[in-house]
């Protein structure tokens, strides 16, 4: 059967498939013979494993996303960053790679400051973010802009192929964020907005198949 | 409107009475805005993600009542003692908006509201699988913008609406409609009009929420009914919701398609 059929929207309490050869998924439930939705989205099968891609909602923090947060507070040992999510997330100061005075956290980070972290682990006390990676680190200039957390794919594109395309167009340096938050970065203020305009555009025609496509040609038009 | 149409045959005398008791047929089964007994209020309208600022949200209107509901979280409880570390909590809020009726209320809470909101969090509660959000909350506000009775069943229909438009596993959805009894006539999907019904036994109003799977979470009651005839109001009540469930699902497959 074709990919295209079965992509389709499912409701919380729909069967999506019945036959004992299939597994349960993210968001899926074995009732019997039948997989059973729990959640709001796009059914898809792959390798006989049903899951349900979230359509809305709010950003679900997971481990390994790189996400764009805003230092909340300054403890003695770390900071506590906001990620968008449902909880408040823990940098703590051992990321940082070089000495800082236990005293003087603020001059590396301070509140209301951007960073790009990497979420590093999740338990039941909080979220534990990471800075010790290529990319990752507090954000000094550029500007950052806010979409819908579940377009976040489509900015990015297959393998992507998306952001890749706005970032050779633009000559900006683009960071998508997990959470919905992105960060351009460019020579010239005209082409972070020009990026900006981009990834507006492809959000809001995000539901069109072969988008890569219309987003070249809108390229090709904005120039002249 | 029974008792009137018996004069009216009495006075006109045997020869049109076969006629007049037509006539008491017809109003035994149809109602005042002419609706037949099992038959729910129209237009009823569904829409998924009218409100941009919140996760989740959705209307839902069933005759001349509009309902809005938005859901946000689950986000960390507050206050904090409030807190529960062993599931998450479902938080609703109903509100009536003081122009949602003829003549103006005052706006805020009052009793009638808190009790509804309460009512919400039962009916809703058991299709939610929140357990896995300890400390966390999920805040439902509902606004009543428009009311012509049965406003607490379509907020909850709004309301399962938009939680699972904000991605909240739920088991189902549910489906809320009210059914009640006029005189002796059990009816479906009581309007301001028939809710008021003075005449013979008076209205009795039944509230009741069903999974589309025929699963009762929520049941009300408010007035004078027996058993036999509350079985066959929850009978009609379970019929009604069928149909409710299928405009339900019909929103929010629309929105996704967009």
């Amino acid at each position: 059967m074709s990919e295209e059929k079965h992509r389709k929207i499912i409701v919380p309490g729909e069967v999506i498939v019945k036959g004992d050869e299939y597994l349960p998924g993210e968001g899926t439930e074995k009732k019997g013979d039948e997989i059973v939705a729990l959640k709001y989205g796009l059914a898809e099968e792959s390798n006989k494993l049903i899951r349900i891609i979230p359509l809305s909602g709010g950003y679900q923090p997971r481990r390994g996303n790189v996400v764009i947060g805003k230092v909340e507070l300054i403890t003695f040992n770390g900071w506590v960053i906001d990620i968008n999510g449902s909880e408040n997330a823990f940098l703590p100061l051992t990321e940082v790679p070089r000495y800082v005075n236990k005293n003087e956290l603020e001059d590396v980070m301070d509140i209301n400051d951007a960073v790009v972290v990497k979420i590093w682990g999740i338990n039941k006390r909080g979220i534990d973010l990471s800075i010790k990676s290529r990319g990752l680190g507090k954000i000094d200039e550029g500007i950052i802009i806010e979409v819908n957390p579940n377009k976040v794919p489509r900015v990015i594109g297959k393998e992507g192929s998306m952001i890749n395309l706005i970032k050779e167009e633009t000559g900006c340096n683009i960071t998508v964020g997990q959470n919905g938050l992105i960060w351009i970065k460019g020579d010239k203020v005209e082409k972070e907005l020009f990026a900006k305009k981009a990834i507006e555009f492809v959000t809001q025609k995000s539901f069109i198949s072969g988008l890569t496509e219309e987003i070249k040609k809108w390229f090709e038009e904005e120039k002249k | 409107m029974t008792t009137k149409n018996t004069q009216k045959s009495e006075i006109s005398g045997t020869t049109k009475s076969k006629k007049a008791a037509e006539a008491k047929d017809l109003v035994g089964f149809k109602r005042i805005d002419g609706r037949k007994v099992d038959e729910i209020r129209g237009p009823i309208k569904a829409k998924v993600g009218v409100v941009d600022n919140a996760d989740g949200s959705a209307m839902y209107q069933q005759g001349k009542t509009i309902a809005i509901a938005a859901v946000y979280g689950p986000k960390k409880m507050h206050p904090q003692h409030q807190q529960d570390p062993e599931r998450g909590t479902l938080r609703c809020n109903y509100n009536m908006i003081s122009f949602s009726v003829t003549e103006r209320i005052r706006p805020g809470t009052n009793r009638r509201s808190t009790e509804i909101s309460k009512i919400m969090e039962w009916a809703l509660g058991p299709v939610l699988m929140i357990d896995k959000y300890p400390n966390k909350v999920v805040d439902v506000h509902v606004n009543i913008i428009q009311a012509d009775a049965g406003t607490r069943c379509a907020a909850i229909n709004a309301a399962a609406m938009a939680l699972a438009h904000a991605g909240i596993p739920m088991k189902n959805l549910v489906s809320s409609v009210a059914a009640g009894k006029m005189d002796k006539t059990i009816v479906v999907d009581l309007n301001k009009k028939e809710e008021d019904y003075e005449e013979g036994e008076g209205a009795t109003d039944i509230p009741m929420t069903f999974t589309p799977d025929g699963k009762l979470t929520h049941l009300q009651l408010d007035g004078k009914i027996n058993k036999k005839q509350l079985m066959e109001a929850i009978e009609l009540g379970k019929k009604a919701c069928k149909e409710i469930y299928e405009v339900q699902k019909k929103a929010l497959k629309e929105i996704g398609e967009e």
